[in-house]
């Protein structure tokens, strides 16, 4: 037993190896392009070279006549799609937006936008007919840079977006989608009582998800107009529900095979690949098979938005933050949808504030339609307003844990965004880090230390899972969920809890469309919480199951039998009449005692917990280069329980080094005709192992009350504080305030330089 | 073109294949001899998923064309297990989660490998500058290295 009286649990909680991990180790696991279907063709894409374009026409003539050519197809393959909103996960899109950004139908919207395809017997055929397609444009102004994109006479994307959420309707069309306003209290009343007031802009850069697996399907459309998916995605029921509305193809004609995922991060939420892959096999008569390279991964596919953060909060002489004002401003890419939603939500969430107002413009530019990035949306205003917080510490003198201490979000608080927060976990992060070493280690010169929180709301929702009990007494749970980073192992601990039996004794796997029920996307967070939820509860009807078949063999009532220890026990009056029952003697004997033992849950999980953050990072700043040197690098985070604690702090890890790599090097780089001039690692420069300490962390449990075991989502929290705390740090050691993305080198040595100009 | 027959021999066994000129031998892996555990992340070498030794020495197979294995030998991830017996780098990956979603492992795999046949006994920053030619997104590398460097520890002490 727990100290609170709750059984102690024998497998959540401990570090069992992924029950996937040998496949991984060895190279057998299977991921997108490793997966062929005899006669398959070769699939390839023609992207447009220009940012904005108008298609006069395009002639596939040549190209079909191309020896080896199977199918040449354009928009014109597709149907038009009417607007209707389609839900991805993580923020808005629309599926005639979704369909146009799949291939380009009137207009190209993006340097890389999709404007025609082909198949061929090889790679090499495939390229002589991209070459021997004629497309026709004319040329457009484009805009890349947001704030551009929304003055008067910038040049406008589409004839048909006006404005949604101000008063009164517009008449002119504009490339800001939508405008909202999130509010609470009274913010300008606020702001008349506060002591202090830092006002500052801040900006950041588009930055891709950066998954090392390029995008990769096949697919088959058969003469019976069945469709057969193979292909990495964070969701093989998205692909499934994507490619029958963008197609016009019945759900029951499609089944999704999901292939192992080479990491995601948002940017598999959608489909780019699939839907074109099957209009080729349809054409062709063949399995078609399409990769990315990395090139079209960063031309073509979506990274999070850049966007425009201003700040201004109010506070009193002791440190109450009494007022939070802000204006964000995200570019959407190509068509409306950025995640400026969930970045107005967040914004302030980690202050317990009475009087906050957020206001957001969601802004398309002439680049990549964006896609959900870990977290979207908050790290963005994250960065604005936890680098402001600093400035107020500093001119309050005040430490700025204790500031964050004083003003921290707490169980009662109410977000600006609606909620009232229950059990959260925001105190203690804060706590574990003023706790710790590294906040105590000693600075040299230009070295200095920054701090910053982080929330993200985590997500539950639409689930499903079956547990099998094989005639050895083993169990197979099978759920609907790409295992993007250990969830396999999380499935498998969590039935073996509630089973009673060694994890080793559950094989976990990721079933296709037509094998398991529906289970929504791999994102949010939500794949431990709510597919773990139904997993626990086919388990416990496993369980109760298993007691029947005891009941039934002893001849007793089954109420008088308690399941322990992956054993039936004979209880209450019948206790010690009969030997123990193990899970191997009941499902030895199921085929005499009514049949084999099996269970699904089906559920829409509701109560993910919220989850909070907080980094403290040392860094040196080489004022000659303007290098930023990571010395030491702590994360805390409320996981609520920690089903497989390696993993959870595996995710911690992994997001706080993408957000260094955020804060410091990366970013889009365009021409002045809007052409991407970084497409690929080289000059799209990623964190590598040379550039890092070891990443410190600290996993604090507030249980999740909703969750059986406690857990809350952990995937997304730890992207969101890095980049302000870099740029704290780097104002603590050298006196400079950064307020652009990335602190590249040429950046941090310009304003070194400008400093010792100033001083001059 | 004709194609080039090529003898070489890839995890101890003698292999001949066919490739044309162009071919690199990451192509030749995967999509002739569907030695798919190699991974294409960038074909550009900036990503170290396709890491191979040749002779002993590691390099990207993206970077590398087919016709060079002629006479050579080729190590892959497929060679790295004695049948169902893990090389330990295989097993501290595992024990230390040093892995998420797996598809850079591989390579990390090799390059650890390849380093340690030259330095049983690197530091952490000659592990980090070692491995800095392959990118993970997912791990932060923190896992990784430190699972290079027990299993370092753990074979200097079996020797």
């Amino acid at each position: 037993m727990a100290p609170d009286g709750t059984p102690a649990l024998k497998v959540v909680g401990t570090r069992p190896i992924r029950p996937d991990g040998v496949d991984k180790v060895t190279g057998r696991a299977q991921f997108g392009a490793d997966f062929q279907l005899p006669g398959q063709l070769v699939g390839k894409v023609l992207r447009s070279p220009h940012a904005h374009a108008r298609i006069r026409s395009i002639d596939i003539s040549k190209a079909e006549a191309v020896p080896g050519v199977k199918a040449v197809m354009t928009a014109a393959d597709m149907p038009e799609i009417t607007s209707e909103e389609a839900f991805v996960g993580e923020g808005p899109a629309d599926f005639k937006d979704m369909s146009g950004n799949t291939m380009a139908r009137d207009k190209a919207l993006y340097d890389g936008h999709a404007v025609a395809a082909v198949a061929a017997t090889s790679a090499a055929a495939a390229d002589a007919a991209l070459a021997a397609i004629v497309v026709d444009y004319e040329v457009l102004p484009h805009v890349i840079e947001v704030e551009d994109a929304m003055v008067e006479g910038a040049p406008i994307l589409h004839d048909d977006m006006f404005t949604s959420g101000v008063d009164p309707k517009p008449t002119k069309p504009s490339n800001v989608a939508k405008r909202m306003v999130f509010q609470l209290g009274d913010v300008d009343a606020a702001f008349e009582k506060a002591d202090i007031v830092i006002e500052r802009k801040y900006k950041t850069a588009p930055v891709h998800q950066g998954y090392i697996e390029p995008h990769a399907c096949v697919a088959q459309y058969a003469a019976d107009g069945q469709v057969q998916i193979y292909c990495s995605s964070q969701g093989q029921f998205m692909v499934r529900a994507y490619v029958a509305k963008l197609l016009g193809i019945d759900i029951s004609e499609i089944r999704v095979t999901p292939l192992e995922i080479g990491g995601g991060f948002g940017g598999k939420t959608l489909v780019y690949l699939e839907p074109l892959a099957v209009v080729l096999s349809r054409k062709s008569g063949r399995p078609v098979k399409m990769a990315m390279t990395r090139e079209e991964v960063f031309r073509g596919s979506g990274p999070t938005s850049g966007g425009t953060v201003w700040v201004k909060i109010g506070a009193k002489r002791d440190g109450t933050i009494i007022a939070g004002d802000a204006v964000l401003k995200f570019q959407a890419g190509a068509y409306a949808g950025s995640p400026v939603g969930p970045g107005c939500m967040t914004a302030f969430a980690v202050y317990d504030l009475q009087d906050v107002r957020i206001t957001g413009y969601d802004v398309v530019t002439n680049r990549p339609k964006v896609a959900a990035y870990r977290a979207p949306g908050a790290p963005i205003s994250n960065f604005g307003i936890e680098s402001a917080v600093d400035e107020l510490a500093r001119e309050l003198g005040m430490d700025p844990v204790e500031l964050r201490l004083k003003n921290a979000a707490k169980k009662g608080t109410k977000a600006a965004y609606g909620p009232t927060f229950g059990d959260i976990g925001c105190v203690e992060t804060l706590e574990a880090v003023k706790n710790h070493p590294n906040y105590q280690a000693s600075l040299g010169p230009n070295q200095g230390r920054g701090v910053a929180s982080g929330f993200w709301f985590n997500i539950g929702g639409e689930s499903s899972a079956t547990v099998n009990i094989n005639e050895d007494g083993t169990a197979v749970v099978a759920t609907g969920n790409p295992d993007i980073g250990g969830s396999r192992a999380s499935m498998a601990m969590m039935a073996a809890e509630v089973l009673g039996i060694e994890v080793e004794r559950v094989r976990p796997i990721v079933a296709d469309t037509s094998s398991v029920g529906y289970c929504f996307l791999t994102g949010g967070s939500r794949v431990t919480f709510a597919t773990g939820m139904a997993v626990v509860e086919a388990s416990k009807s496993v369980v109760n199951e298993l007691k029947a078949r005891a009941a039934k063999i002893w001849d007793i009532p089954v109420e008088a039998v308690e399941w322990q220890d992956g054993e039936a026990v004979p209880a209450g009056s019948n206790a010690g009449d009969f030997e123990p029952l193990s899970l191997e003697d009941i499902a030895a004997k199921s085929g005499r005692t009514g049949g084999p033992i099996a269970s699904t849950s089906s559920l829409n999980a509701q109560g993910a917990g919220p989850g909070f953050g907080t980094h403290v990072v040392d860094v040196e700043v080489d004022r000659e280069t303007g290098h930023v040197k990571v010395l030491r690098y702590l994360a805390t985070q409320d996981a609520g329980r920690a089903i497989h604690p390696s993993y959870v702090e595996g995710q911690i890890q992994g997001g706080a080094v993408q957000g260094i790599g955020w804060a410091l090097n990366e970013e889009y780089i365009y021409d002045d005709k809007g052409r991407l001039e970084n497409p690929g690692f080289l000059d799209y420069r990623i964190p590598v192992a040379s550039d890092l300490p070891m990443i410190d962390t600290v996993v604090v449990e507030v249980p999740n009350p909703r969750h059986p075991y406690g857990a809350r989502g952990v995937g997304e929290v730890p992207i969101v504080p890095p980049m302000a705390a870099m740029a704290n740090a780097i104002q603590d050691a050298i006196g400079i305030r950064l307020t652009e993305l990335p602190m590249s080198p040429p950046k941090v040595r310009k304003a070194v330089d400008e400093q010792a100009a100033a001083e001059e | 073109m004709a194609k080039h027959h090529i003898s070489t021999t890839i995890n101890g066994e003698p292999v001949e294949f066919l490739c044309s000129t162009e071919q690199t031998m990451l192509d030749v892996l995967r999509d002739e001899l569907h030695l798919t555990g190699t991974k294409e992340g960038c074909a550009t070498g900036d990503c170290g998923a396709c890491s191979i030794t040749v002779d002993g020495r590691l390099v990207c197979s993206c970077l590398m064309l087919g016709v060079e294995a002629e006479g050579h030998s080729v190590e892959t991830i497929e060679g790295m297990a004695d049948g169902d017996q893990l090389h330990p780098l295989q097993q501290k990956f595992l024990e230390y989660a040093a892995l998420q979603c797996g598809i850079c492992t591989p390579g990390f795999l090799i390059a650890s490998k390849a380093l340690l046949e030259r330095n049983p006994d690197p530091t952490e920053e000659e592990a980090r500058y070692w491995l800095a030619g392959n990118l993970c997104r997912c791990t932060g590398y923190d896992k990784i290295i430190r699972a290079v460097l027990d299993t370092a520890a753990d074979m200097r002490g079996a020797s």
